[in-house]
């Protein structure tokens, strides 16, 4: 048994403990919000943030995560960041299939977390490891401004 | 033939209305609808008035969309068009998954199936969806005459309610809908005059999109039911490979392994989760034997495209005396162009589930062939259609993609032997290597100029293997495949003489399928990179040249000039930076883009900026055209830059997306969309932004470097300063 706290909530899983946390979160409890890409943290669809840094579920052991605090797409809208990025999402639009964006906030929500004023820099180098495939990428950008200004109003 | 005649010609208002009064009378009852439409299974309570409209008693207005929704918008534009005519607010509008029902939800531009592509969502149902609206709204018009006792058109509409301007009573339409369902359904509807319009011409916000943020949006990949297992799976890694043998015992001895199910080209272990799945498809170890093609690579496919590129094509189209204005010429010009095989890679990769009974089989997919999946299941598990229940999901992803089957039909498959609903993923190596791939195409022009440099001499042989030949049979005739000349008969510029042809050679070891932008994305690419080719050796501005030949075509000299005018073509600029134009007239659709680039010293390429104006006639959404332009020429750049499968002893050798690599937001240039007003019939707008990109970016890199490449994706070894 691997003890996890997942968006606040402990919980003990039957799962050995090389699984990569993507596969519990999504066949063992169920929360299928976090996504699967590439397996191989190319991609970034699967991003989640334990003790609020970004990380590729995919390649993450549960043994690594155990008793840290692990937050997903379902509870970064808890968080001032998250809910800031969620919004601005919405406000410009963002979305397309929406696929890979779960891991997109997530990795925005991180940099809004700890950057008050992202620059395009800083937006590179927080986003560049999640892919996009139907091009979004103007629009993140856009958006990551409008969430910082959300979240600092 | 107008949008307007061929949707009348194809589905006639009566057609659409009949049907509807089929659902309306009670057809709902057989499907089993999803968890979030819950409401629609209490048909007693609904006003159902067709196979689009349900309006339940407290006025919430549910549209079931034909077409599925893949990122394109069509869950928002298509529920606009209802939305007009019915004269409700989208605010108070949700969005279902259509069953699979060509009757129902067939796309008129597709030969009435139930087919999402082509971009032809809108083109197909921009008529069908406002007369679906417009007859509920007379039927709950109708039912307040009856209740107030005036005449129906005393009455008017105003957002959700039927009023009497003369008493000023107003009556919310969820207080109609038991009356309105006992009207009978016209025959006749009036539509709105495209002025008054006040949704349409609007961005109205996404329906698709707030599951979307928070992680609740259900994909085919993220279905769930009871007592389900995952599956995954490793098919031979040669095209036409069997299964030879695996160890099942290593597998099953993996904790949370529980069956190993073979099929002839392919194993699947079948898993509590897809973490004990993998690891058991790992521990069986599978061999394969190669067949025929166990020693192919794409040398051996071009050399055999580049050797039917010799032969005379099927003629697709001929217009005055090539041959002797050919040999008439001041100059003639020869060239041929080469484009690669190409995978989709949509971010959620293959994945369904399926629950084999004694009666009967259950499907949860995204697809874009809802009712072709069904038949194909049937057929290969030998059920009526009917005993064959499919359930659509969002798409993450298509790109034309889920335009097949192979993966439904192999995961029908597998759980006909499992007990219980098997969900089968593709691993992303799964996923790149049995694709079914853009086609690689081999083509040869020549143009005859004349001694101004202007081609009055046009030939282009088009050699490929045929996608309309296997996916629509009835559409390949004469040896010609349509989609393969699509672009190329109908080029934008005047051209005394033209001649096109179109050579089928189909490559062994490899299976091809649609991919964003079909046949254009091809057939632009060439073209427009010739034509640059042409105006170089006129001597003349690659703009002005596209001018002087788009006289008798208004709207694509709009749109190019607008990209001109706004990407500031003629200002100079650095060394090693150059601006690039195309402009085409498909999909329905003109538009033209402007790519500024720079090539790097190692000859690498970076998109700085494109300029897009697009000219789509009435632009139903236009935040959302602008949205998929952005996503066009993303997806475009990708390719051009690095988009190459290719293919040694049999095998796909690119697996993820590490040697399959896609643009990222550090690499995405500036974008910068214009949308022309205009009234002109709806075109498609989900494929051309990628159509125009590669020879936007071409022709950039020629200005900056004099090297003309013919060939994708870019060889940056050739560009080295």
């Amino acid at each position: 048994m691997v003890n996890l706290t997942v968006n606040g909530s402990k919980v003990s899983v039957d799962a050995p403990d090389d699984m990569p946390l993507l596969w519990v979160l999504r066949d063992i409890l169920g929360m299928t919000g976090t996504k699967f890409g590439c397996g191989i943290a190319q991609c970034g669809a699967c991003t989640v943030h334990v003790d609020s840094e970004p990380r590729r579920s995919c390649v993450t052991p549960i043994r690594q995560v155990a008793d840290r605090e692990i937050t997903t797409i379902e509870g970064v809208g808890t968080t001032p960041a998250g809910r800031a990025v969620q919004k601005a999402w919405l406000d410009l639009e963002v979305v397309q299939c929406g696929y890979c964006q779960s891991g997109q906030i997530m990795s925005a929500a991180a940099i809004i977390g700890s950057i008050p004023e992202p620059t395009d820099n800083d937006i590179d180098q927080g986003m560049s490891g999640n892919i996009c495939r139907c091009g979004t990428y103007v629009r993140i950008r856009e958006a990551i401004k409008h969430a910082a200004k959300l979240a600092s109003g | 033939m107008t949008i307007i005649e061929r949707a009348e010609r194809n589905v006639s208002r009566r057609l659409v209305l009949k049907a509807g009064a089929a659902i309306g009378g009670g057809l709902m009852i057989g499907w089993r609808w999803e968890s979030s439409t819950a409401a629609s299974a209490e048909a007693p309570t609904l006003f159902a008035p067709n196979a689009f409209v349900r309006i339940d008693r407290q006025g919430k207005v549910s549209i079931v969309s034909p077409m599925a929704e893949m990122g394109q918008g069509v869950y928002t534009a298509l529920p606009m068009l209802v939305a007009e005519e019915l004269d409700v607010d989208m605010s108070n509008v949700t969005v279902e998954h259509s069953p699979p029902n060509d009757k129902l939800y067939g796309n008129a531009f597709l030969g009435g199936s139930q087919t999402t592509g082509n971009s032809s969502s809108i083109r197909g149902f921009y008529l069908p969806l406002r007369q679906a609206g417009a007859a509920a709204r007379a039927m709950l018009v109708a039912a307040a005459a009856e209740k107030l006792n005036v005449d129906a058109n005393a009455l008017i509409t105003e957002a959700g309610f039927v009023v009497d301007a003369a008493g000023k009573r107003r009556i919310a339409y969820g207080e109609l809908t038991d009356a309105a369902a006992k009207m009978p359904v016209p025959t006749d509807v009036k539509l709105k005059n495209p002025s008054t319009f006040r949704i349409v011409g609007t961005p109205a916000k996404r329906l698709d999109v707030a599951g979307k943020v928070d992680g609740s949006a259900v994909f085919g990949i993220d279905v769930k039911l009871p007592n389900m297992q995952i599956a995954t799976v490793a098919a031979s890694p040669v095209f036409g490979g069997t299964l030879a043998s695996l160890d099942e015992a290593a597998a099953l001895k993996v904790p949370g392994v529980h069956q190993v199910a073979k099929l002839d080209n392919a194993v699947a272990v079948i898993a509590e989760h897809y973490w004990a799945a993998r690891k058991g498809l790992e521990a069986a170890n599978p061999k394969f034997d190669d067949g025929p093609h166990a020693s192919l690579t794409t040398a051996d496919v071009v050399a055999a495209l580049a050797k039917a590129s010799e032969r005379q094509g099927a003629v697709a189209k001929n217009e005055g005396d090539v041959t002797s204005a050919l040999a008439n010429a001041a100059t003639k010009v020869d060239a041929t162009y080469e484009a690669p095989f190409l995978a989709h890679a949509t971010m959620e990769p293959m994945n369904c589930t399926v629950e084999v009974t004694a009666d009967g089989c259950e499907i949860w997919v995204g697809t874009q062939i809802p009712t072709v999946a069904q038949q194909a299941v049937a057929q290969t598990l030998g059920l009526k259609p009917e005993a064959v229940r499919l359930h659509n999901h969002l798409l993450g992803g298509g790109f034309g993609r889920r335009l097949e089957y192979d993966f439904i039909v192999q995961a029908a498959l597998i759980a006909k032997q499992a007990k219980q609903p098997v969900k089968v993923v593709w691993s992303r190596e799964e996923d790149i290597q049995h694709d079914m791939y853009r086609p690689y195409y081999y083509d040869r022009l020549s143009a005859g100029l004349d001694e101004q440099g202007m081609p009055v001499a046009w030939t282009h042989r088009i050699v490929g293997s045929s996608i309309i030949a296997r996916f629509f049979p009835a559409l390949f005739k004469d040896g010609i495949d349509p989609d393969a000349v699509d672009g190329a008969v109908d080029m934008p510029y005047a051209i005394p003489n033209k001649r096109v042809e179109y050579v089928r050679e189909e490559p062994p070891g490899i299976p091809t399928a649609f991919w964003r932008g079909v046949g254009p994305t091809h057939n632009v690419y060439v073209i427009e990179s010739f034509i640059d080719e042409l105006a170089a050796i006129a001597k003349k501005d690659p703009v002005d040249y596209r001018r002087a030949m788009l006289g008798s075509n208004p709207r694509a000299l709009h749109v190019l000039n607008r990209a001109a005018e706004i990407a500031g073509w003629g200002k100079p600029l650095a060394d090693r930076r150059g601006r690039g134009v195309c402009v085409h007239n498909t999909f329905g659709s003109f538009m033209s883009q402007v790519a500024e680039v720079t090539v790097l010293k190692s000859g690498e390429v970076r998109v700085d900026r494109v300029v897009c104006v697009v000219d789509t006639g009435v632009a139903v959404n236009p935040d959302i055209i602008v949205a998929q332009m952005q996503s066009g020429i993303i997806f475009g750049i990708t390719a051009a830059l690095w988009g190459e499968i290719t293919l040694k002893n049999g095998r796909v050798e690119q697996s993820n997306f590490t040697d399959y690599k896609m643009l990222r937001i550090n690499e995405a240039p500036i974008i910068e969309v214009e949308v022309v007003k205009s009234g002109a019939d709806p075109g498609g707008i989900g494929e051309p932004g990628t159509t125009s990109l590669a020879p936007a970016v071409l022709n950039a890199v020629f200005a900056a470097t004099g090297v003309r490449l013919r060939k994708l994706p870019i060889n940056a070894a050739l560009l080295r300063a």
